[in-house]
């Protein structure tokens, strides 16, 4: 699993819809000005679907860069 | 878990009535152009039925209710037992069932009674009225099913308000020898503020300041009466649990998800019942939506998409039917049956 294709999926996720601008892996995505809490569903659904891992909400709320996600998801596969 | 076949009832009719009022969530200020295009996607919501002020569920139901008496030609003295499942009852108290029992002139010998589940409610009703139409002293039965969320929600809450819509229905079942239905449901009271309205029971009784206008976050204003829902928690809830509850269901019926017509779902949102869908394999042909245009309904969501989306199919075919209900409680629930050329009336505008 690689940080950069969990980027790339994230950010076509949201780029299918509107411009999400240049996401970086340490951009805090909870400032974003087009960030919403429906985001965060959306995200854990891709998540749940590409990586067949569930995240707890504690564990969404508590990630706020694609990195902090990256590094939850992948101690969840390990 | 409760798993259970409970034989010799079958349902012979379903209705639903929605007000006349619609709602378009484009039109819903306090989301942003993005957030609007998010809510279709990820809840496929995009309008949904609101009640006027004076309109209540029983309103609904009752309607929905003479209707489909009518329509069966049923006799409206053979009516042993009406089971009223809602989270928005007429009053406190009496039971919202015995004053339609009234309304719909039915006999005093009728049993009526309420049952206070939301989202599972329609498949608990029907585990309820089977059971005891199942041992054949009790031979019809009306379960009537729905809330007015839109009277709990507020129009300040984005997180809510747009999600909601309003309706009630009817379900009419009788004895019936070698019809049967296979359920299995569970709670989980630990998850019980995943959903909740704060004050106005017992618990927190209703004081002044119960009607306090609280911001909660950007485009998140709501009192403690007004409902509260945490979006990530049903999630993950219902993707979690339901999936594993109906394996179990379909293990013990020894069936598997090509056996059935249709899976309906509690139409919650989009992206979490395709999740659930695409777990248990069910096609997106076998899973039809309502969402588009009514919005999440609470405990009717299941009895209305069969109306809105299935009537044509059910009314001439039998149908093999998984309906799943989950949610507030927490409450979920399975039932396996079939619907063999049942009356299901078109969508009633009240």
């Amino acid at each position: 699993m690689e940080i950069e294709v969990f980027l790339g999926k994230i950010k076509a996720e949201f780029n299918e819809d509107y411009d999400i601008g240049d996401l970086g892996l340490d951009d805090n995505i909870k400032k974003m000005d087009w960030w919403s809490s429906m985001h965060a569903l959306v995200i854990i659904a891709l998540i749940d679907t590409e990586y067949d891992v569930m995240l707890e909400p504690s564990q969404m709320k508590s990630a706020n860069t694609v990195r902090e996600l990256f590094t939850v998801v992948n101690n969840i596969k390990v | 878990m409760a798993l259970m076949e409970i034989k010799n009832w079958k349902i012979s009719g379903i209705a639903t009535a929605v007000p006349s009022n619609i709602v378009e969530n484009s039109g819903y200020n306090s989301l942003s152009a993005i957030e609007k295009k998010l809510l279709v996607k990820t809840t496929g919501i995009e309008r949904k039925h609101v009640a006027e002020k004076t309109q209540t569920t029983s309103d609904f139901c009752e309607v929905a209710a003479n209707k489909l008496l009518d329509k069966l030609s049923w006799n409206r003295e053979d009516v042993d037992l009406v089971v009223f499942v809602s989270q928005s009852p007429d009053y406190y108290l009496p039971a919202t069932a015995i004053i339609l029992q009234n309304k719909l002139n039915l006999s005093s010998n009728c049993l009526a009674f309420d049952v206070g589940l939301g989202c599972s409610g329609y498949v608990y009703g029907l585990s309820i009225v089977a059971s005891m139409i199942s041992a054949g002293h009790l031979k019809k039965a009306l379960l009537l099913v729905g809330d007015v969320s839109s009277s709990t929600v507020s129009s300040s809450d984005k997180s809510t308000y747009p999600l909601f819509g309003d309706a009630g229905t009817a379900t009419a079942i009788e004895f019936s020898e070698n019809s049967s239905g296979q359920f299995n449901m569970m709670s989980d009271g630990a998850g019980y503020e995943t959903i909740i309205i704060r004050d106005g029971g017992i618990r927190n009784k209703v004081s002044k300041e119960s009607f306090d206008l609280k911001k909660i976050g950007d485009g998140i204003s709501r009192c403690a009466l007004d409902l509260e829902l945490d979006g990530l928690e049903v999630y993950n809830f219902s993707v979690t649990k339901v999936p594993p509850l109906i394996k179990v269901l379909l293990e013990k019926t020894n069936t598997i998800p090509e056996d059935y017509n249709y899976f309906v779902m509690h139409q919650a949102n989009r992206l979490m019942n395709e999740t659930i869908r695409k777990k248990l394999k069910f096609t997106e042909e076998q899973s039809p939506y309502s969402l588009k245009n009514y919005g999440n309904t609470s405990s009717a969501s299941i009895p209305l998409t069969i109306c809105s989306e299935l009537s044509g199919k059910i009314e001439t075919e039998n149908q093999k039917v998984l309906l799943s209900g989950f949610g507030v409680g927490l409450s979920w629930g399975a039932v396996t049956l079939n619907l063999d050329k049942i009356t299901c009336l078109p969508i009633i505008e009240v």
